[in-house]
């Protein structure tokens, strides 16, 4: 460690103004930052700062996603051997889960990464700590047969469009990593789309009789109610899926671990699974069709949602700013995942859509929550004025 | 009418270095004035090296209203006139004298005065600059009629020196402060913290309106009191102090004499025994450097940890201070501390270990944990601004410049102490009190 540091203090001036390699301080500050929090004491305000900072912020994050990757890594295999009518033991099927998965998230850590380092490069800035997370999410939300090159083309769209156009991390409009989903969605619907995507080897194997892939959702879409696995696999995960989105305990103990540590917004959570609670029951009531008559119960613990809401809705950049606004905009997500699902007939999750959607007008609700703000305190000296 | 108001949103930081409740007297070599105390005021010299002054004499006026005088607080012989860049003023230094010798003012109840000989005797004595108002957070304009006048009775800030302590037993000057006060407003409100132990010096106090605050820090300071009592509108102003200094001006009324002796808290985790010291403003640290400070590489900071100023080992006493904290310099590498579990880390989240010991004390110090990134976390700063304010907006206007936005999202009503949390808590370690004072004096400029 002390070596470490010597080390760093002897390369060190190569990389500042005027040293050999002054072009690459970027990429030397980030892993200096990385290993080493830096010297850097506080000048003028506060003498003391929070221990908080980004990278800790962002490490919140990938830890909470944590038991979801796990669970998602098992999964991976347990399906596999399942599509093969073949019994294996749980590390033979943790192996297999490993080795589907991990190339995507590689994939999506070493193209964005690399994008981030150049642009921080060629402007001179830090390098964010933002795609960290985006990194993860992004092989997370993926179906596991999804091919390697599309991951790197959906990662570098959504980095370089979603997020670097606007100034990078902080200023972006999209959540990154639904917009890499979005991007593969519209651009090879057929990679990320039917039954066959979402469980390892089907897409060019063979499964055995009786074994379909398909998701709830989509005998849900196809009004096969009675072939939705019960509720208890649902929220355990033993189903096909994206790799992150299928057991819902795993996430259930990342939220737990985004609202302790008050990273995520508990707001944005609990309005949206509100709104899907709700646009759940009226659909039950309007019961124009067996899709709408699923229990609320089970429309939640289906498809993405709660991993959408969870993870994705609570995007501090992109959702709404002020805390009233979280409301609104958690609320309102909850109630287009589950009225897109319904509605629409070409693709059976909602929830994506829902979220890009609502990142779209979550500055229009910060806008309306700000000026009732500004409004109060002008009537309060008008008021004055005219007295 | 008595009001009790409940602060929801705040936080209280946990420090060892609480001073011990006792008093000792300390005195220095050199005292100084120190125009920059003072935000946005431009100076003019009314002394050279080498004058002899006594306690009261003028030291330098302020530029663009000449009656607000600020006078020597000991009397002796102008050591150094210390400048910095473009020889702007920094401090004036006195050696004190053997004998303390005294300006001579009028002496008498401030209750059979006029407001006009109030206020004169404030601003040739040297303690008007004390009253500050809303907007901008500088000192009191004399020629303007306040709304009300606020006087905070409690310090909420980390480690703050305690009023009833410093207050205890003297009721007569008290009450003088508060006769020539209430001769200056319409209206006098002094808010006291909700809660046993506030000194009966405070409750009997007669003339004023009494509020009670409770709640966690920012809760004393005036800028929260005031926009919950009253807030500042667009074309008002309120002014605003601290019990301490009333008895200061009460002294005045009783002595006929400026004598600025303070009962400042000694604090922070770099002091060896935590405690009250009697001094006189404006003292030299350098004794306080050497008797009480640690050893190692301390910073010596008057005032409170968020708010004061960086004055150095042979620093002097801020104008307006009634504290020292001490706190280590944290001019060091951390080994992948922002992965580590954390059990000894100050941090408002959730984020580290120590979230699970409770009633913990700290001892943070100086240093910055991280880098400057953009906003990305949101709901941060509204969790200890108890105002009705958007922080994040408001900051985000200031730095655009746009004046009409900082208006309408209150920028009259601010100081920057009131954002001194937001700035603690800023996961993307951002300046927040710089970007308010920049937003306070824009408007200022633009507005005259």
């Amino acid at each position: 460690m002390k070596a470490i540091r010597n080390y760093l203090d002897k390369i060190k001036p190569q990389f500042q103004k005027g040293g050999k390699y002054e072009k690459f301080h970027s990429t030397f500050d980030a892993f200096e930052t990385f290993l080493f929090v830096p010297d850097r004491v506080t000048h003028t305000g506060s003498h003391i700062r929070d221990a908080l900072d980004m990278k800790r912020t962002m490490t919140m994050v990938i830890i909470a996603l944590i038991p979801t990757l796990l669970f998602g890594i098992w999964n991976a295999g347990y399906q596999f051997y399942l599509s093969q009518g073949q019994e294996a033991g749980f590390w033979t099927i943790v192996w297999e889960g490993f080795l589907r998965v991990l190339p995507i998230i590689v994939v999506s850590y070493v193209t964005g990464l690399a994008i981030e380092f150049a642009f921080a490069q060629a402007r001179g800035h830090e390098v964010n700590e933002g795609f960290l997370v985006s990194g993860m999410l992004i092989p997370l939300v993926m179906p596991v047969n999804i091919p390697l090159w599309m991951v790197a083309v959906a990662t570098a769209f959504a980095v370089i469009i979603g997020k670097e156009a606007f100034g990078g991390t902080g200023m972006n409009v999209f959540n990154p990593a639904l917009l890499a989903r979005a991007f593969i969605f519209f651009a090879y619907p057929g990679d990320i789309t039917g039954d066959k995507v979402w469980v390892a080897g089907l897409t060019t194997g063979q499964a055995v009789d009786g074994f379909s892939g398909a998701t709830p959702l989509a005998h849900a879409a196809a009004y096969q109610i009675d072939q939705i696995p019960p509720l208890h696999d649902l929220f355990l995960g033993f189903i096909p899926g994206s790799i992150g989105e299928t057991s819902k305990l795993a996430i259930f103990i990342g939220a737990a671990i985004l609202i302790i540590t008050g990273i995520g917004s508990w707001k944005i959570m609990f309005s949206a699974l509100l709104g899907g609670l709700t646009m759940s029951y009226i659909f039950n009531l309007v019961g124009a069709n067996p899709y709408m008559e699923i229990p609320p119960l089970t429309q939640i613990m289906m498809g993405s949602f709660l991993f959408g809401i969870v993870y994705m809705a609570t995007d501090p950049v992109s959702a709404a700013q002020t805390e009233k606004g979280k409301y609104i905009y958690g609320f309102l997500i909850g109630l287009f995942s589950i009225m897109i699902r319904v509605f629409n007939p070409a693709y059976p999750e909602g929830t994506m859509l829902a979220i890009l959607l609502m990142n779209t007008f979550a500055p229009l609700i910060d806008h309306y929550v700000v000026e009732a703000n500004i409004s109060k305190r002008m009537k309060r000296s008008a008021k004055l004025t005219n007295a | 009418m008595t009001k009790i108001i409940k602060i929801r949103r705040g936080l209280d930081l946990p420090l060892v270095g609480e001073a011990e409740k006792v008093v000792t007297g300390y005195s220095a070599k050199t005292y100084a004035m120190k125009p920059t105390d003072f935000a946005g005021l431009v100076p003019r010299l009314r002394v050279k090296e080498g004058d002899v002054v006594k306690a009261g004499s003028p030291l330098f006026v302020d530029k663009f209203n000449e009656r607000v005088t600020f006078t020597s607080p000991v009397s002796g012989r102008i050591e150094e006139i210390v400048r910095g860049e473009k020889r702007k003023v920094l401090e004036i230094r006195v050696v004190k004298s053997e004998m303390d010798e005294y300006e001579e003012f009028r002496k008498g109840d401030p209750a059979s005065m006029t407001p006009e000989e109030i206020k004169d005797e404030l601003l040739k004595s040297g303690l008007w600059p004390l009253i500050r108002q809303r907007p901008y957070a500088i000192i009191a304009n004399p020629d303007h009629q306040p709304k009300a006048i606020h006087i905070s009775g409690f310090d909420s800030a980390p480690l703050a020196p305690d009023y009833d302590l410093i207050i205890h037993g003297k009721a007569d000057e008290f009450q003088t402060g508060l006769n020539a006060l209430v001769k200056l407003a319409p209206k006098v409100h002094l808010n006291l913290r909700k809660g046993e132990g506030v000194s009966k010096v405070l409750l009997n106090s007669k003339g004023v309106q009494i509020n009670y605050f409770e709640g966690p820090h920012p809760a004393g300071n005036p800028g929260i009191q005031i926009h919950h009592i009253g807030p500042v509108n667009k074309g008002e102003v309120v002014w605003y102090l601290r019990a301490t200094d009333v008895l200061l001006i009460g002294r005045l009324f009783l002595e006929g004499r400026y004598r600025p002796e303070k009962v400042v808290a000694l604090t922070g985790g770099g002091v060896k025994k935590p405690q009250y010291l009697r001094m006189t403003a404006g003292a030299c640290m350098e004794g306080i450097a050497l008797q009480h400070v640690k050893e190692g590489n301390y910073r010596i900071i008057s005032g409170n940890v968020l708010t004061g100023t960086n004055i150095g080992h042979n620093g002097f006493l801020g104008y307006y201070d009634w504290q020292i904290s001490v706190i280590r310099e944290g001019k060091y590498h951390e080994f992948l501390g922002w992965a580590l579990p954390g059990a000894d880390k100050l941090s408002a989240s959730g984020t580290f270990l120590s979230r699970l010991f409770p009633g913990k004390k700290f001892d943070p110090d100086t240093n910055l944990h991280g880098g400057e990134r953009a906003f990305v976390l949101t709901g941060q700063y509204e969790k200890v601004l108890p105002m009705d304010i958007y922080p994040v907006y408001l900051l985000k206007a200031i730095l655009a410049q746009n004046i009409d936005k900082m208006e309408q999202l209150g920028i009259y009503e601010v100081a920057e102490e009131d954002f001194a949390l937001c700035e603690f808590v800023c996961a993307s370690k951002i300046e927040v009190q710089s970007i308010i004072r920049q937003g306070l004096d824009l408007m200022r400029k633009e507005m005259s």
